[in-house]
């Protein structure tokens, strides 16, 4: 329906309002990007669901208060920070750690760069004009969680990989909070990856369980032409916390890209995707798993433009709810008018554990080529049981036969992932998540 | 894959400067002042000789549309449409109640002899002097007689505002069937339509729904008492034909438990420069085990080749599967309008209740469609099922818009769709956006968009017996929806063979 006009702000807005007048002189860089952010978003207003994109994630209601923004960490929170990331040590990665969204070179992994790679504070870099020219430029769009980004974003980083570059360890964007007090961290962070350059960037973000916070987390991510990315972002927040990340990606031609969003934590979580496809020839995999239980709320929102013809996109999310959990999927593929020969697909499947939990899905196409293949797929249900029963049948207690059936359905997303220590990283994961369950 | 060759071909043969139906018939009508109003739908409530509480009922519905936005989430343009600008009610003049089809204007005969819509019921069908199930004698409309009830259709015409005649009412009235004008019901069934109208539909349901209920002017009543089979299909033709006319009929279906019934309707209007608003309410309600099969022709003027002119077609249409086991199937072949916004729906509130809809949507020219379902399950093990097909061309933009949902108390509920789209040219677009909502973990939803559901076994068959790929897909997308197509009225199933043998080959998802 039309979207109303709202005199009436909430509680949030009032204080996102407030809390902007009161900081954006002490805020870095980009005054002028900060204050057209903050009006779109002061016209918008939180999204609702009567707002298409937000249909059921309605954070108008999710978020009933806005928090102080964080503080700059204290030692207590950088003592706390110390082990943060430290599940994911298989991967090997260099590790980049952001608490309470301030970059800490300290605790960073900075030691003997790679030729090619460069990694700085998005808080001293906001202030450089050629950053100010490419943030908020890679994929334009006016999404009111980006906007809010924008209009307060405090820290975070901004790595260059130059031409050809290799790198052989992965980037692990370690984003700790510390839970200290009840605050709001906005960060962004800025990756361009140069012609025919190899990375992997890995996000993983944490926070003290029970702790009530609310993240509100973006990245720029250009991956150039005949570039090689991964990258793979896992939303593990502690279960108070609200989670809001924007991912907009420009890939280039012939590039390979792959992306995969693991997310289980966090009270309410919405990762939105934009990725846009510039060049022709470049193969995609955008993959992700969602494990909620409790009353835990993850929406997967996912834009994948088709500017120009020839790629290769793949799609495949899925979904695993239990408790009163409620998973959501969104997802549009468009196909421009001259991006003939695409082909893209699209499958998101959701498990239901539950009598209460809820699983709700929009896979749409929006095509203007006719020389394409497009196409999707959505299923929501229970386990299968007649698969069950085979399972049981062959001597394996229910409770382990539901548990492999669950992780074979993971699987099937999870095994996208190249990097083999980060795929077994997150088996374990599931697994331990698994056994939290029963 | 690009569309084929014969594909382009069919298309172009019913590309909107190919439209048949744009004559006009000159005839003096009997207009209410343009504008809405008030009065103006205290005019029309007159005009019926409505009981008081009808015209509370449509005051109270014209008070709340003035409240109301019209909607904008649809994928289709145009410029704001002038209500006031606007006649809601025009009929053709007349003696009050045509007791007999000699005292209609015989210009209006004459319009529905050129459109094939048979009004003279023995010129039309014969079979009334035939047993059912015998071959009736082609002619006018009867192609063949393979149907298990014979071929007789039973016709409400419906001319600008108002229905011009009903034919084999007696006939239906034998077996207790109720089949009449809206109108009339609302003069000799009155407890009836109290009972039943906006029931499905409420007032306030949508923007144009309400307007509908402000303004409706006639339509289709259809009454089927319990255990009865209608012995004949059931159909009414629309047809807008005055200048700066909207034409808003209004449609009830009630099938009583265990009965039977088959509906199905056509639309035409003149060509003309200016856009015409048609917004429709159409209701179904089906008790315990009643089955409603309704089916609509869709060809309202497209506008010319440069997107002027043409239907604008905002209509609600919903079905209520109130008993168990009941069953509502909605059957649409869309290929008119310049613009069509509709979405017939199954509430699926009965236990083991089912609904379906079968979608060809093709647009031409400048068209945008914006159509779809919406399947909402209610009760235990409600089925539901889709399949849409659309097809565009030209400039035109073609969106599947449809919702699937079991709600908490729908345990078993299963729904399966499928929903491909063809793009001819590199002008036009295809779009699709499902929603899939399961509220409980007993529900089973697919949704798929693909054309492999063609099996390749069929398709081997055929091809082993000598025909092209193409010809094997033709066929089996055809006996895929021969059923549906035959049960159309003869007119409109020649036409609907010639548009769902446009093969499906190279179909995006």
């Amino acid at each position: 329906m039309n979207a109303e006009l709202r005199p009436i702000k909430t509680a949030a807005e009032t204080a996102l309002s407030a809390a902007f007048a009161a900081q954006k002189a002490q805020l870095p860089g980009m005054a002028s990007a900060r204050e057209a952010a903050f009006k779109r978003f002061e016209a918008a207003g939180l999204p609702h669901r009567r707002v298409e994109d937000w249909k059921y994630t309605d954070l108008r209601a999710l978020m009933r208060e806005a928090k102080p923004l964080a503080p700059r960490p204290d030692a207590v929170a950088l003592a706390r920070a110390k082990n943060a990331g430290a599940a994911f040590a298989a991967v090997e990665g260099r590790r980049i750690v952001l608490v309470d969204g301030v970059f800490i070179p300290e605790l960073s992994d900075l030691a003997a760069l790679e030729p090619g790679l460069s990694i700085r504070s998005m808080a001293l870099a906001a202030g450089d004009p050629a950053i100010a020219e490419r943030l908020g430029h890679v994929v334009a769009t006016d999404n009111v969680a980006v906007a809010l980004n924008t209009a307060f974003m405090a820290d975070g980083v901004v790595i260059d990989v130059a031409e050809r570059a290799a790198l052989t360890r992965p980037l692990h964007l370690v984003a700790f909070n510390s839970g200290g007090a009840p605050a709001s961290v906005f960060t962004r962070s800025l990756a361009t990856i140069g012609k025919g350059a190899r990375a992997m960037l890995i996000e993983s973000h944490e926070g003290a369980p029970g702790n009530d916070y609310q993240v509100n987390t973006a990245l720029e991510l250009t991956v150039g032409d005949e570039a090689h990315v991964d990258h793979v972002k896992i939303t593990g927040e502690g279960a108070g916390a609200l989670h809001v990340s924007s991912l907009m990606v420009a890939v280039g031609a012939h590039a390979r890209f792959n992306e995969f969003l693991f997310t289980a934590g966090a009270a309410v979580v919405r990762n939105q995707l934009f990725v846009r496809f510039d060049g022709e020839g470049t193969v995609a995999g955008i993959r992700g798993a969602t494990l909620l239980n409790g009353r835990e709320h993850a929406d997967t929102t996912l834009v994948a433009d088709h500017v120009a013809g020839d790629c290769v996109a793949r799609e495949v999310f899925k979904s695993v709810l239990d408790g009163e959990s409620r998973g959501v999927f969104q997802g549009k593929i468009i196909v421009r008018p001259h991006a003939q020969k695409t082909d893209s697909k699209m499958a998101a499947h959701a498990l239901l554990l539950s009598e209460e939990a809820e699983a709700d899905s929009k896979p749409e196409l929006e095509i203007f080529a006719d020389d394409v293949q497009c196409g999707h797929g959505s299923t929501a249900g229970a386990l299968d049981d007649d698969l069950l029963f085979y399972l049981k049948a062959r001597g394996i207690p229910a409770k382990e036969a539901e548990a492999l059936m669950i992780q074979a359905f993971v699987g099937e997303a999870i095994d996208g992932i190249e990097h083999a220590g980060l795929r077994d990283t997150l088996i374990d994961h599931v697994a331990a998540w698994l056994k939290k369950r029963s | 894959m690009p569309a084929v060759q014969e594909t382009v071909d069919q298309v172009r043969r019913i590309d909107v400067d190919q439209y048949k139906y744009g004559f006009e018939t000159i005839i003096e009508s009997d207009k209410a002042p343009k504008g809405l109003n008030d009065d103006t739908v205290r005019f029309i409530s007159a005009k019926k000789n409505e009981p008081q509480w009808m015209l509370d009922w449509r005051l109270d519905a014209y008070r709340r549309w003035q409240t109301m936005r019209e909607p904008n989430w649809a994928k289709v343009h145009y410029p704001p449409i002038d209500y006031q600008d606007l006649y809601y009610y025009s009929a053709p003049k007349k003696k009050d109640g045509p007791k007999s089809l000699d005292e209609i204007d015989p210009e209006i005969l004459e319009t529905y002899r050129k459109l094939g819509i048979p009004l003279r019921e023995t010129e039309a069908l014969l079979g009334i002097q035939r047993p059912a199930g015998e071959a009736a004698d082609g002619g006018e409309n009867g192609e063949s007689g393979e149907s298990g009830y014979g071929r007789r259709v039973a016709v409400d015409a419906v001319f600008d505002s108002v229905s011009v005649a009903t034919t084999f009412k007696e006939e239906l009235a034998k077996v207790g069937v109720l089949f009449m004008p809206i109108s009339e019901a609302l003069q000799k069934h009155p407890d009836l339509v109290k009972q039943y109208l906006g029931t499905v539909v409420p007032v306030t349901d949508n923007f144009f729904a309400t307007l509908n209920a402000a303004v409706f002017s006639d339509g289709s009543f259809v009454y089927v008492p319990p255990g009865v089979r209608c012995p004949m299909e059931l159909s009414t033709y629309f047809r807008i034909n005055e200048r700066n006319t909207g034409q808003f009929e209004r449609t009830l279906i009630i099938a009583d438990k265990g009965s039977y019934v088959s509906y199905l309707e056509g639309c035409t209007a003149p060509s003309r420069d200016e856009n015409q608003l048609h917004a429709a309410v159409v209701e179904l309600i089906a008790l315990d085990d009643a089955e409603i099969k309704y089916s609509t022709i869709q060809n309202w003027y497209p506008g010319d080749k440069n997107g002027k002119g043409g239907v604008y077609n905002f209509v609600t249409k919903r079905g209520d599967c109130r008993g168990a086991r009941s069953k509502i199937s909605w059957t649409q072949l869309e290929t008119g309008s310049a613009i069509t916004w509709k979405y017939p729906s199954c509430i699926l509130r009965g236990d083991d209740s089912r609904g379906e809809f079968y979608s060809i949507a093709i647009s031409n020219g400048h068209q945008q469609v914006d159509s779809g379902t919406k399947m909402i399950h209610l009760g235990k093990n409600t089925i539901s099922r889709i399949i849409s097909k659309g097809i565009s061309a030209g400039q035109s933009q073609n969106t599947y818009r449809g919702l699937v949902s079991a709600h908490r108390k729908a345990k078993g509920a299963r729904n399966f769709t499928n929903c491909d789209s063809l793009l001819i040219g590199d002008k036009c677009g295809a779009h699709t956006v499902p929603y899939i909502e399961a509220k409980n973990a007993s529900a089973v939803i697919e949704h798929e968009a693909t054309t492999s559901k063609i099996s390749e076994a069929t398709l081997f068959y055929c091809r082993q017996r000598g025909l092209s790929a193409e010809e094997a897909v033709a066929l089996v997308v055809n006996g895929f929806v021969k059923d549906v197509l035959q049960t159309l009225p003869m007119e409109f199933a020649v036409e609907a063979q010639k548009l769902i043998s446009v093969s499906l080959e190279g179909s995006v998802g």
